[in-house]
């Protein structure tokens, strides 16, 4: 077992603990201990930014990074979270300062009703960290676990492809600088 | 800034300004979507609330012999539990008829109904609370077949009776025959919305409990106050509702769920109470698109020329009325779809079951006509040997043609361009089965699926007509309030923002009349008057129209404050760029220095032309105004596992002007996927009343693997009877795409699909 494992509270008892969230120690106080990372997130944390549609694993509204891998915050217990350092939405860019990838989702008009939105914000960075120039494929197969109902896709395809566009050009326009 | 600077005569808009009608300006309420600090109605909160939770019937048919809260009440942290006998007001409520009770009373008509609701500390103090009460039923036995309220076999499960309206079209001669006869008999499956967020609400009570504040996602907030008030036995002004951010309505959230329950808790508990659905809930506890059962006979020449059709609709409305009689009389009269017919006799039926309530689903009753007419096209095609394309070429409709009803189409109609628009679109340059090497376009995608040399493809076609907003008779309006102070518009309506933009054309319209660019948007409330609902594709028309004419009006007064200030006739003003200018002199005042100080408000309700009722006979003109699409399917399919790959829809689609054509994009995007689903995959399934697949493990939606390339023309004639020339986008990319991809399915395999959505049972046996 991980040492993540040291301060998880035993089951049935009301404790404190803490969890690191967006660089952030967070204690949680008087939590039922079968409460879900998204719940403890949401509800006792006041980090509404993540999103719940299914709360079982199937739509990726509540996707959230556990130690830089993506997961669905509503199929994780909080408590087994400690230790571990959690990113949410809210940990994503400064408010009134949106990320290149946020950015992007609002220029390309891939925001209808918006509730899909923060988990695939965080997909997509996830993505773009792991594979920068993803192909339309691989956009495809990579952000399939998360579910919007509104758009069709299409402009989220759009709006990924421009920050692979845009961050590539920056790369390159640096190395130029830098030659 | 300089007033008196000399004008060119013809000088053209600053191109600095950008948010205009035309352009793509980015969503409002973007930024804060994309940084998760949007505020939906399951985010929002208060000091000191309770949660609420609600229990419902596991049984499709039940007497209520008595409900025991005795145990429940012993469960430390539950605040409330409220039944039947708590509600002060109407017991029932509904939109069109008020049949559907807040919660049961004598009888529970389909599993999910409200039996009581609980109020505690805790979600999981609800649940245990839920499971504690007591509830002893007499079991009956359901109706579940429509046909059997249709033929008046079954006792009346409800005191209203089992038949919610049938309505009969008879037009011309009805003994003509054609020389090609050619019928099918078609099914339609239970869709539901789906929409991401789930339905929620924070209901907060005035003190004393004189009245209540509820903060909810909706559709149509002055419906909903109306029926709230009736059952909580509260005046209308008593209760006011704020929206709350809306994930997604589709129609889903057109009718009460949680809006009554909640006050109620709020109210007994003199605290805040939320409610939040799970997803299974939220299957339960909303109406669905009506499943559907269409004989449909269509007479030709031998040359493919409609002469006559005759059909039978059954649509199966489930326990309770919702919007069932008008979803019915958009199927009956669409029947012909975007073709000329002068021959008809129809017969249709909207019917009580003991299955899930149905009601307003993007499309509303015209997306199961569509699958029926669709079919019938090909098969009448395939009859006159001619190929898809043709066949609807030559039943095109166009402005002055009649329907069925007798109703004469007032709007442009370019049904031929749309198709010929949508021919011309490319077809796919993959080959059969996708690329090599790449699994994942295979039917099933990647894994032990397809062979690739198996693999059939086939193209289909689906052309539909919609009617945009309201019918018979009903007085549609929307109300909209403007308000220009210091160069800034401010903008204040009721219109629910569901996710479609409307926030966006709002300002987009105010900067284009006012020559603006700061537009603020007031809170989304009951504090103005109603903007009807968003739904029926009505919204840019009539909330877009209410906008427009609450500008113009407060240009009227800008206009005639200037003018009165230079001593100049206010007719010779104009806008230009940020400026008022006289477009017979040299004056020149930007817009921001002429309202600097000064406070110019109007407010204008836009209502759309009347319509009428239908006769017996099924004639009148009963709907507002229509708009047309075309979709073709590209399909790849495996016919030994019956799975499918849709591989490209192309669609050319009517939307008289694109005020935003990013959104319009959107919107044509957003409602082919749902096509899309309906075709393959999406459906509720019940046996003997209950739901088998009330969550996102069993009911499919479409990921972005299931999605096809789309492409996308634009049909622009501006249609005079819209307020911005504009017509509703929304619905028309959910009803013709959902045919054209079983079409497609039929091409690829030379079977007779005659149910959507096609199971993999379907192709392979
Ligand atoms: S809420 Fe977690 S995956 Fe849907
Ligand atoms: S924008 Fe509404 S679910 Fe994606």
């Amino acid at each position: 077992m991980s040492d993540a494992t040291a301060g998880v509270p035993a089951v049935g008892t009301n404790q404190i603990y803490t969890l690191h969230v967006n660089g952030e120690d967070r204690d949680v106080s008087d939590a039922w201990v079968g409460e879900s990372l998204l719940y403890v997130l949401r509800e006792r944390l006041g980090l509404m930014g993540s999103k719940g549609a299914c709360e079982q694993g199937e739509c990726g509204s509540c996707s959230v990074l556990i130690d830089d891998e993506l997961v669905c915050g509503c199929l994780v217990l909080a408590a087994s979270a400690v230790g571990q350092q959690i990113v949410t939405i809210e940990g994503i860019a400064p408010v009134g300062a949106p990320s290149d990838v946020q950015q992007a989702f609002v220029d390309a008009g891939a925001v209808q009703c918006g509730f899909c939105t923060p988990g695939l914000i965080m997909a997509t960075h996830a993505l773009l960290d792991r594979s920068p120039e993803p192909s339309e494929y691989e956009i495809r197969e990579e952000l399939s676990g998360n579910v919007c109902r509104c758009t069709g896709y299409g402009r989220i395809i759009d709006a990924v492809q421009r920050v692979s566009v845009s961050r590539r050009s920056d790369a390159a326009s640096a190395s130029e600088v830098a030659s | 800034m300089s007033t008196t600077a000399p004008v060119a005569a013809g000088s053209v808009v600053d191109p600095t300004i950008t948010g205009r009608l035309g352009d793509s300006p980015a969503r409002p309420d973007g930024v804060a979507k994309v940084q998760g600090s949007f505020a939906f109605s399951g985010d929002l909160s208060a000091d000191g609330f309770l949660w609420g939770a609600t229990l419902r019937s596991p049984h499709p048919y039940a007497r209520v012999v008595s409900i025991d809260l005795s145990a429940a009440w012993k469960i430390n942290g539950v605040e409330a539990i409220i039944t039947a006998a708590d509600v002060p007001g109407k017991p029932t409520y509904g939109l069109i008829s008020q049949d559907q009770p807040v919660f049961a009373a004598e009888y529970v008509r389909f599993v999910g109904e409200p039996v009581a609701a609980v109020a505690a500390n805790h979600p999981d103090t609800c649940r245990r609370a839920l499971e504690a009460i007591v509830v002893t039923y007499e079991v009956l036995e359901p109706l579940t077949d429509p046909e059997r309220s249709v033929d008046g076999s079954f006792p009346p499960i409800h005191p209203d009776g089992n038949v919610f309206r049938h309505q009969r079209i008879v037009r011309g001669d009805t003994s003509v025959t054609g020389e090609v006869v050619v019928e099918g008999d078609y099914e339609i499956g239970m869709q539901d919305q789906a929409f991401l967020g789930l339905e929620a609400a924070l209901a907060i009570p005035d003190p004393g409990g004189a009245g209540v504040e509820l903060y909810v996602a909706t559709q149509w907030l002055h419906e909903d106050r109306h029926q709230i008030a009736a059952c909580l036995g509260l005046e209308d002004e008593q209760v006011r509702l704020t929206l709350g951010g809306v994930g997604g309505a589709f129609g889903a959230r057109e009718d009460i769920s949680l809006q009554v329950h909640t006050c109620l808790l709020a109210l007994r508990t003199g605290r805040p109470v939320r409610i939040a659905y799970s997803r299974e809930e939220s299957f339960l506890g909303h109406v669905h698109r009506h499943p559907a059962r269409i004989w449909m006979r269509h007479h030709a020449t031998v040359d493919g020329k409609i002469v006559k059709i005759e059909a039978r609709f059954v649509m199966d409305g489930g326990a309770y009325a919702s919007t069932s009689s008008a979803v019915l009389i958009n199927a009956v009269t669409h029947t012909q779809g975007p073709y000329k017919c002068d021959n008809a006799v129809v017969d249709g039926w909207a019917v009580r079951t003991n299955n899930l309530p149905c009601g307003a689903m993007r499309g509303f009753g015209v997306v199961q006509a569509c699958f029926a007419h669709e079919g019938q096209m090909d098969r009448l095609a395939a009859a006159c040997g001619l190929d898809p394309v043709e066949i609807r070429l030559r039943n095109a409709m166009e402005t002055g043609d009649r329907l069925i009803t007798g109703q004469v189409i007032e709007n442009v109609a370019p049904v031929a361009r749309c198709i010929l628009e949508t021919a011309a679109l490319p077809l796919p340059d993959e080959p059969v089965g996708g690329h090599d090497g790449d699994p994942m376009r295979l039917p099933g995608g990647a894994g032990l699926t397809a062979d690739r040399s198996h693999i059939r493809r086939g193209i289909g076609w689906g052309v539909a007509i919609k009617n945009l907003m309201y019918s018979e008779g009903f007085d549609d309006y929307s109300t909209a309030r403007c308000v220009l102070r210091d160069g800034v518009a401010s903008l204040k309506f009721a219109t629910s923002e569901v996710g479609q933009g409307f926030v966006t054309i709002a300002g987009q319209i105010a900067r284009s009349v006012l020559g603006v660019d700061d537009v603020v948007l007031e809170p989304i409330d009951t504090t103005i008057g109603s903007a009807g609902s968003t739904s029926a594709s009505r919204q840019t028309w009539m909330s877009g129209g209410a906008v427009d004419g609450a500008c113009r009006l407060v240009r009227e007064q800008l206009f005639a404050h200037v003018g009165s200030q230079h001593g100049i006739d206010p007719l010779r003003l104009a806008i230009d760029g940020r400026d008022v200018i006289d477009t017979m002199g040299d004056l020149r005042v930007p817009v921001a220095e002429a309202s600097a100080g000064v406070t110019f408000e109007e407010t204008f309700e836009h209502h759309h032309r009347p319509t009428e009722d239908l006769d017996e006979d099924g004639q009148g003109n009963c709907h507002t105004a229509f708009a047309f699409v075309a979709h073709r399917a590209v399909v790849d399919v495996d016919p030994e596992l019956g799975l499918v790959k849709v591989i490209q829809i192309a669609t050319a689609q009517d939307i008289g002007r694109a005020l935003n054509p990013l959104s319009v994009l959107g919107q044509i995007e957003g409602g082919i996927a749902q096509g899309v689903g309906l075709a393959v995959m999406e459906e509720i399934i019940q046996t003997d009343g209950r739901v088998r697949n009330a969550n996102f493990t069993d009911y499919l939606l479409p990921t972005m693997l299931d999605m096809p390339d789309v492409l996308v023309s634009l049909i622009e004639e501006p249609d005079p009877m819209a307020p911005l020339g504009a017509k509703g986008v929304g619905e028309p990319p959910c009803i013709s795409s959902t045919p054209a991809v079983v079409a497609a399915i039929r091409d690829a395999i030379g079977k007779d699909l005659t149910r959507t959505p096609v199971r993999p049972s379907d192709i392979v046996f």
